[in-house]
């Protein structure tokens, strides 16, 4: 038995350590996850007045930073009693699938991709070519993929302000009404968006890439195909990335973009071999065992929960608390989304040999495939002239909860004030979810549970990294 | 051409938000920096380094074993608990993050800090109390003296360069790098809160397209009016220092083009307004955050007439999301 730390783990948004236990085949038999940077954001929401979280909450992350705008927006209506109008519905939906977008096109140049020019690999027929095109920094495709995210994130520009950190998200919409101007601006950026999708990363149609079906469909359909993603396939067909990565193959997900006809994405549970069940945020806690957190009380649903340090715990090894739901670790993520919303190729990617890399990998692409045509969509029903938002007002005393998807997965705010102060806030975030340490049973977070089995001797191809970025983590959301 | 100066990133208690702002440049960010004369030695999102071999890379920097020119350190410093550093070890070393910020400025030719939180501590130094004893590289808030003393001076003679902002913008970033490259940033390129004056030389309120609101004072009422912000809805754009109306985010935004206030986060404290940061303080009606340099009783002798004179439009306009009355259009043509 040997033990091995990585860290700091480089292309993740913020700071991250792993440690292994190996066994004498140089195989992870245990894995502890460690995020190790504390801030305290809740604690830091104490006593502000509620609608301050609308300029605070953004900060907790720079990656999710409209998603955490949506989450803190969302709990604040719930506590007034408001909805969006439907122009400010509209525009919310673009702005977070916007910034989603935008982390996926990130996460799979910038963070994932450059992975398969690590040096393990220059044995490999295929090394140069893949080398040339995504390698951190220095690769070609940066180039085009760098572009394409900022364009995607000049809709903040028009309909948000700025990114990240905007106060354009409020309870009753949004705060820029866009008139015919903007609208077609929008439009026309979409378009550009489209083009790099379908010229450069996938080499075929949106619409085409939505329609796959299954992982023989994907495999015949990448063969000869030009783009970044068949390329992708390519490796990961050769490097059996399809296997690699399974972790509780139980997910979860809130639900996400709204609409007349039901959300685009439904909120659920989902696990092979079973129908997608209802979500009961009631069966959701947060166990403190193994965190840096005084956890006196065992588990407790968020809307009791609390965040305060005990730094010296026995047992303790990150500032993360592990989320269960009906006492389970869950996984989150654009993977769960796909799989609660009953998207063909995810569900038999996953029915076969579980969640993995490739099937985290492509349920990020056909989120890229399904959800451009959708704001596409929105941008359209925009009408100049009608109501953006709209007033509301907070009573003294209350509570609410927002409930959204982030680029990442599952993000949920519990909010409670008195007498105009806020009284208690608690976030628990996608990675919080993904990267969860053990519980008081010692059920292992989704994360620690993939790894097991893994090479990770000296001589090992970069297997464990290609399995921690395929969960996209974020590590300044995970403990805030 | 001289070899590019080497650039190495860290980040501590933030929320890498400025990485990502800096990734929306309007150049690739990799063809902007070799385009300047620069490179990262490390960045800890982007570069290939990971686990053993990042640590042996900072290792050798810390030591003075490999040169690099510029620390970039994104996020406040947290000391805390009880001194230990303990709320962020960096991944991996055992260390606190403080330690290696500490070791690594004494080596570099320059220090920057990017973002309000590294600058001044940001909202990270914001939760009552401060028990992350978090605080700025060189300032703990308004006050000088941070993580490093107030007298600390980098390789190169200056003081740490504040870019501040929450986040900061790409261009405020580069131009500061470029300068650097240039060697065009002396001591007098940076304010008296060590800040580069390319970009605080300048007013959030220049360039502000509210300005047909300010002037006539026709103020915003509730979030998403057209009016100015300024009376009613907190924007503290008249005294921040920044050039966010004149030099545009994403392409074409800004906040205030984005319908809600400036909260001055390029300003030291801005975190703690004092107030809800969507509501204007006032006494007797007036707010009490008036215009930098304008002598208050002009501002509301001037405040009153230009209310007296505000033209039905510009009234009507300001609390509404849309133009409802529009410009008159004379007949007779431009005079």
């Amino acid at each position: 038995m040997s033990r091995v730390v990585i860290g700091p783990f480089n292309r993740v948004e913020g700071d991250l350590e792993v440690s292994l236990e190996l066994d004498d085949t140089q195989h992870v038999v245990a894995a502890r996850v460690n995020s190790p940077l504390f801030r305290g954001f809740e604690s830091l929401l104490l006593g502000r007045a509620p609608l301050d979280a609308l300029a605070i909450v953004p900060r907790i992350c720079g990656i999710c930073s409209v998603a955490q705008s949506v989450a803190a927006a969302s709990a604040l209506a719930d506590a007034m009693g408001i909805r969006p109008t439907p122009n400010g519905l509209r525009a919310t939906h673009l702005i977070l699938a916007a910034e989603n977008l935008a982390d996926h096109i990130s996460h799979f140049y910038l963070f994932f991709m450059p992975d398969f020019a690590h040096p393990a690999y220059a044995g490999q027929p295929w090394f140069a070519a893949t080398a040339a095109r995504f390698a951190a920094i220095r690769g070609s495709a940066s180039a085009q993929a760098l572009p394409a995210r900022a364009g995607l994130l000049k809709l903040m520009g028009f309909l948000a302000g700025k990114w990240p950190h905007s106060l354009g998200l409020q309870p009753g919409g949004t705060t820029r009404a866009l008139g015919i101007s903007e609208k077609l601006r929008v439009l026309a950026q979409l378009r550009e968006c489209r083009a790099f999708l379908e010229q450069t990363l996938f080499g075929d149609t949106l619409e085409a890439v939505a329609a796959l079906d299954s992982h023989a469909r994907l495999t015949a359909w990448a063969a000869d195909r030009n783009g970044d993603f068949p390329a992708f396939l390519t490796l990961s067909e050769r490097l059996g990335l399809d296997r690699i990565g399974r972790a509780w193959d139980r997910f979860l997900s809130h639900g996400a973009y709204a609409g007349e006809a039901g959300p685009l994405f439904p909120a659920g549970l989902w696990q092979p071999g079973a129908a997608p069940t209802a979500l009961d945020p009631a069966q959701i806690s947060e166990d403190c065992h193994h965190a840096w957190l005084v956890d006196a009380s065992g588990p407790l649903h968020p809307a009791q929960g609390q965040t305060r340090v005990d730094a010296d715990k026995p047992d303790a090894y990150t500032w993360c608390k592990a989320p269960r739901y009906a006492g389970q670790a869950r996984e989150v993520g654009a993977l769960a989304r796909q799989l609660v919303a009953g998207q063909p190729l995810a569900r038999d990617l996953v029915e076969r040999h579980g969640a993995s890399v490739l099937a985290r990998i492509t349920a990020r692409m056909l989120e890229l495939a399904r959800v451009l045509p959708a704001m596409e969509d929105w941008a359209r029903a925009l009408v100049p002239g009608e109501p953006y938002c709209q007033g509301g007002s907070l009573p003294d005393d209350g509570a609410g909860a927002g409930l959204i998807e982030a680029a990442r997965g599952s993000l949920g705010h519990w909010l409670a004030f008195r007498q105009g102060r806020i009284s208690r806030y608690q976030i628990i975030a996608p990675t919080t979810w993904n990267f969860s340490p053990r519980d008081a049973s010692g059920q292992p977070g989704p994360l620690e549970k993939a790894l097991e089995g893994l090479p990770a001797g000296p001589d090992a191809p970069p297997t464990i990294q290609h399995v921690v970025r395929s969960f996209d983590p974020c590590m300044v959301c995970t403990v805030h | 051409m001289s070899a590019a100066l080497r650039i190495l990133w860290l980040q501590s208690g933030g929320c890498g938000g400025c990485s990502q702002s800096l990734l929306c440049h309007d150049t690739p960010l990799p063809a902007a920096l070799a385009g300047a004369g620069l490179e990262f030695l490390w960045h800890p999102s982007l570069s290939p380094q990971g686990g053993g071999e990042a640590l042996a890379l900072l290792e050798d920097a810390a030591r003075g074993a490999a040169a690099f020119d510029i620390l970039c350190v994104e996020g406040a410093l947290l000391r805390g608990p009880a001194g230990s550093g303990r709320f962020h070890i960096l991944a991996g070393s055992g260390k606190p993050m403080t330690d290696w910020v500490c070791r690594l400025a004494a080596r570099a030719r320059w220090v920057l800090a990017v973002g309000s939180c590294t600058a001044y501590g940001g909202l990270s130094a914001a939760t009552p109390g401060n028990p992350l004893e978090a605080t700025g590289l060189q300032y703990e808030g308004n006050t000088p003296g941070g993580l490093l003393e107030r007298d600390f001076r980098s390789g190169a003679g200056l003081p740490v360069i504040n870019i501040a902002g929450c986040p900061v913008h790409p261009g405020w970033v580069m131009d500061t790098l470029a300068a650097l490259a240039l060697g065009e940033l002396a001591a007098n390129a940076l304010d008296s809160l060590g800040r580069p004056r390319l970009y605080t030389d300048h007013l959030v309120h220049h360039g502000c397209p509210r300005n047909e609101f300010y002037e006539f004072k026709a103020s915003a009422e509730k979030p998403s009016d057209l009016g100015c912000l300024m009376e009613n809805l907190g924007c503290k754009g008249t005294q921040a220092h920044a050039d966010c109306n004149t030099r545009p985010w994403n392409g074409v935004g800004s906040c205030l083009k984005g319908g809600y206030p400036c909260i001055a986060c390029t300003e030291p404290e801005f975190e703690h307004p004092g107030h809800p940061f969507l509501e204007t303080p006032k006494v007797a009606g007036i707010p009490i955050g008036l215009p930098t340099d304008m002598p208050k009783a002009w501002f509301v002798a001037l405040a009153a007439l230009s209310k007296s004179a505000t033209p039905h439009r510009v009234r009507e306009n300001a609390r509404a999301d849309h133009p409802r009355v529009l410009p008159a259009q004379k007949k007779t043509g431009l005079k």
